[in-house]
């Protein structure tokens, strides 16, 4: 009964343009809007609806090219959901509109007895491993997806493990076991069968190879398994396996406290260190509304700059390692041991620091700290030339990796990819420029862009974002502002102490933000970072409490590495080899 | 009494001796160098090396035959036990049994073949069982494409090995060693022949498995290739038995373009011929180690069509100028 009133009142959410569009197209009572506290426009809409409503945003004007990440939550338990519709399992889908430089977040409910829902890997190919990483962590099927096996755990595992009452910690089950019977049923399920792919055994002249590559293999860069089908040397078809490396990081996190889950982050991508904590410790303080000093922006920019200087340098050392010069690692690694000196003596770890904190860092920088980042800084340079020289413009080098697993802007996109494999595609897509966050928008850098999406491309996009890196640092150096090294917040972590011991109120909260770690305001909130190997995020939803509800991380490596086999296909293993390294992926950063 | 040591059965002593020697001097440096060669990388990658067993770390060669005596010797339940056991013994015998051929000094060599030459092609031609039977006994996947690879870069390198050592022989007019060498008093034949000694190089480089072509076992592909379910003291074979072709090449090389035991000074002081010759093989199986550290792996498919489109047809060109060369400079001869 919607009388058109005099002054029409907006439905909520107009403000954004997409929302508008959906409104336009499907109508005001179809869609729901959500506000976050990200300001993401977030829209539910009803199952039957979603194949529509995605499919139009797929091919709007300025199209929604890229589904950048598909996941669940459980909201059986959760309590503070007002103005969201009824729901027991909430699947979300997060595109991203290059054209726009905005996203737009559709959620879906699901009840508990019918928990089925269309796939969309027609729309978006990369939908594939998403959804069966939630069939596989939430138990929701998705009619029409033709491989719907288990992603991260074994093919025999009983429960959803991301489902609330699935427990969360190895006391809450009967002791493990693993007796002869157990350790065959292990071994059976990891059999490949090539019929369950679509694969033939043999063509109508030979017969196929297919062989095993990993778990354990020297160039799968961790636990990471790929069957291939070959004709002679030959890639078919392939099928990347993952989930030996899974840990159960989104799990973990509903059971520590905002706080304590920061050095879990930091093993995530575990050659990013507190790149990591970044997008993490953004999120929280976007949920707490915490607006951080400006000396705590600088630092953290300063670090994360660090160290994806490190890990570009391990990328490269292993990159030429893969095609057989064996020799430059070495010193690539002598370059990492003097970026880990600086960060050593800032944060007084190596790999994985934690030191980002609620609201701002755990220490001041020391004394004597802009020497050590000068000497490394005026160290770098000279050395990033010799590689190039002496390695990169090596006549074998480039003929093992010029024109090998070419991809282009479009294939890129709609799988997902993001980082320097998309920068090499000719796309000026870099993060701290589009959108930038903790303070990028000061400093001055480019962003190094290649054109032909080849392995090399992807080598010389990192090596070029080493030397900008280096120049964010040396500004970092150069206006570092004072002032403290934390906001002033009660949410921040650990919380002011100053006047506890003056008044009582003061104490007991302290106390209580110490011991429980601190409350943070109900709501939902991502954060999307550059980070060393494209772009990653985390989506907390809090439900009021001194855990996050609901962790959702979104690493880059993982549709990587869904991609191979639409690259590989038609190569040989040693193009497989050279592509495996240009992705730079780790398998932490899959798995989680 | 000792009426038996006549002149004849003492010079049959002294050369079986001499032959001992030989061979155990080329089986121990070749076991050496496995030293040499990681101090030697470490010295050009920034770093030590192994230097704490022993002074310098000149044990380490001894800790790590231990290491490889003691280690369990496992044969794959799967693999083909017979070939699976000759293939190793073969990867050290083949080119072992052609430095037989090799004149050291003057005075020292095991067998002075009139067909010296041929007899080394055919044991490098034999080495490629090695590979092969490595590869199809132990019945992994791995270690058959490894076989397969090493096939098929071998009927690559075999043709162009071959007609590269030709222009030598046209120019010295002999498949003897020695007498090539002797042939090289005036000029070393590196000079003349350079297109041959660069063709041999990368031939010999292939020959001893090296890096840049060491795709039969490239480890960032094929996990250890043809070798993959070897350990224990038969992996340690084909171990020794790649830088006994390290050893072979590096003489061969030295012998054929360089002049052998040639060298200045040679007249008043004998015993340099040795230290001329050790020196000059040092240098190339050096210069073996130095290629490992420096160049990338091209794609095993590069590296054969390289192989048939300029390698080929670079030695095959050697070959005509070459014999149009030593033809001018014949006396005709009188019909």
């Amino acid at each position: 009964m919607a009388e058109p009133a005099t002054t029409p009142n907006p439905a909520p959410g107009s403000d954004h343009e997409v929302v508008r569009e959906l409104y336009a197209r499907f109508g005001d009572n179809a869609l729901t809007f959500q506000a976050t506290r990200d300001g993401l426009p977030t829209v539910w809409v009803a199952r039957s609806q979603l194949v529509d409503v995605l499919r139009y945003l797929r091919n709007l004007p300025r199209p929604y090219v890229m589904l950048y990440d598909l996941s669940a939550v459980d909201e059986r338990l959760r309590n503070l959901r007002e103005g969201q519709p009824a729901s027991d399992f909430t699947v979300f889908y997060h595109l991203l509109s290059l054209e726009r430089n905005s996203d737009v977040r559709i959620k879906v409910a699901l009840a508990e007895g019918d928990l089925s829902i269309p796939t969309v890997r027609d729309i978006w190919p990369n939908a594939d491993w998403y959804e069966r990483e939630v069939f596989d962590l939430f138990g929701i099927h998705f009619q029409g997806h033709p491989h719907l096996f288990r992603l991260l755990m074994p093919r025999y595992w009983k429960g959803h493990p991301l489902r609330k009452d699935y427990p969360a910690r190895a006391t809450e089950f009967d002791p493990f076991i693993l007796d002869i019977a157990r350790q065959d049923e292990a071994q059976e399920a990891l059999r490949f069968n090539p019929e369950e792919w679509g694969m033939k055994r043999s063509a109508r002249d030979e017969d196929y190879m297919f062989l095993n590559l990993g778990p354990n293999h020297p160039s799968a860069h961790g636990a990471f398994r790929i069957i291939l089908q070959l004709d002679g040397e030959e890639i078919v078809d392939c099928v990347p396996d993952i989930g030996y490396h899974h840990r159960g990081a989104e799990k973990m996190a509903e059971r520590q406290s905002w706080h304590s889950y920061i050095p879990y982050t930091d093993r995530i991508d575990y050659l990013g260190g507190v790149m990591n904590n970044l997008p993490y410790v953004l999120a929280v303080e976007k949920l707490a509304g915490i607006e951080v000093p400006d000396r705590v922006k600088v630092i953290r920019v300063m670090m994360a700059e660090m160290f994806r200087i490190t890990s570009h340098l391990l990328f490269l050392g292993t990159f030429i390692v893969d095609v057989g010069a064996i020799t430059p690692i070495f010193f690539a690694f002598t370059d990492r041991q003097k970026a880990y000196d600086v960060i050593e003596a800032i944060t007084g770890f190596r790999m994985h620091p934690a030191w980002y904190r609620i609201g701002g860092v755990a220490q001041d920088l020391p004394n004597g700290w802009d020497k050590l980042v000068r000497t490394f800084v005026d160290w770098l340079p000279k050395r990033l030339d010799d590689y190039e020289k002496a390695g990169l413009r090596n006549g074998i080098l480039r003929s093992r990796t010029v024109g090998v697993a070419q991809y282009n802007t479009k294939e890129a996109l709609e799988w997902g990819v993001t980082g320097p494999g998309l920068r090499a595609t000719g796309v000026n897509y870099d993060l701290r420029k589009a959108r930038p966050y903790s303070g990028y928008e000061n400093f001055e850098f480019d962003v190094p862009v290649y054109h032909n999406g080849d392995a090399y491309d992807r080598c010389m996009v990192r090596i070029n974002e080493m030397r900008q890196s280096l120049r964010i640092i040396r500004q970092c150096l150069d206006n570092m502002p004072a002032g403290p090294y934390k906001a002033d917040h009660p949410l921040t972590c650990p919380p002011p102490k100053e006047r506890t011991l003056q008044d009582i109120e003061t104490l007991i909260t302290h106390f209580l933000s110490v011991t429980w770690g601190p409350v943070i305001p109900a709501g939902e909130a991502c954060q999307m970072i550059e980070a060393t190997k494209g772009i990653n995020s985390y989506y907390l939803f809090s439900d009021r409490s001194t855990m996050s509800y609901r962790t959702r991380i979104r690493t880059p490596s993982f549709p990587h590495l869904q991609q191979i086999p639409s690259v590989i296909r038609g190569s040989m293993v040693p193009d497989l080899i050279a592509y495996l390294a240009s992705i730079d992926f780790v398998m932490a950063d899959v798995d989680r | 009494m000792m009426d038996w040591l006549t002149d004849e059965t003492l010079a049959i002593i002294i050369a079986v001796l001499k032959s001992v020697v030989i061979l155990l001097g080329v089986v121990m440096v070749a076991a050496f160098l496995i030293f040499v060669e990681r101090r030697l990388l470490a010295l050009w990658q920034d770093r030590y090396g192994p230097n704490r067993v022993g002074p310098f770390g000149l044990a380490q060669l001894i800790a790590d035959m231990m290491k490889m005596f003691f280690k369990e010797d496992w044969t794959p339940p799967f693999a083909d036990k017979l070939l699976f056991w000759i293939a190793p013994a073969i990867a050290v015998s083949g080119l072992l049994m052609s430095f037989c051929v090799v004149p050291i000094t003057p005075t020292w060599g095991v067998a002075d073949l009139d067909i010296g030459l041929l007899f080394f092609l055919a044991m490098a031609g034999l080495s490629v069982y090695a590979v092969m039977f490595a590869g199809w006994a132990s019945n992994s996947k791995y270690a058959l494409l490894g076989a397969v690879r090493s096939t098929a870069q071998t009927l690559t390198y075999e043709v162009f090995m071959g007609l590269s050592l030709l222009g030598v022989v046209a120019v010295a007019g002999t498949f003897n060693l020695r007498e090539i060498v002797e042939a090289q008093k005036d000029m070393w034949f590196v000079i003349p022949q350079f297109i041959g000694f660069i063709t041999f190089f990368v031939a010999g480089v292939a020959v001893a498995h090296r890096a840049p072509f060491d795709q039969p076992e490239a480890e960032q592909e094929l996990a250890a290739g043809f070798f993959t379910e070897y350990s224990g003291l038969k992996w340690g074979m084909f171990f020794v038995g790649e830088y006994v072709g390290v050893v072979v090449v590096s003489a061969l090389l030295t012998v054929l373009f360089f002049g052998g035991w040639y060298g200045p000074f040679l007249d008043a002081a004998p015993w340099l011929a040795f230290f001329y010759f050790a020196a000059k093989t040092a240098f190339f199986i050096m210069l073996f180690i130095l290629l490992r550290g420096a160049l990338p792996r091209p794609r095993y498919d590069h590296m054969m069509a390289a192989g048939w489109k300029v390698m080929l047809p670079l030695t095959l060109i050697n070959l005509l100028v070459t014999g149009a060369v030593v033809l001018m400079r014949t006396p005709p001869v009188a019909l």
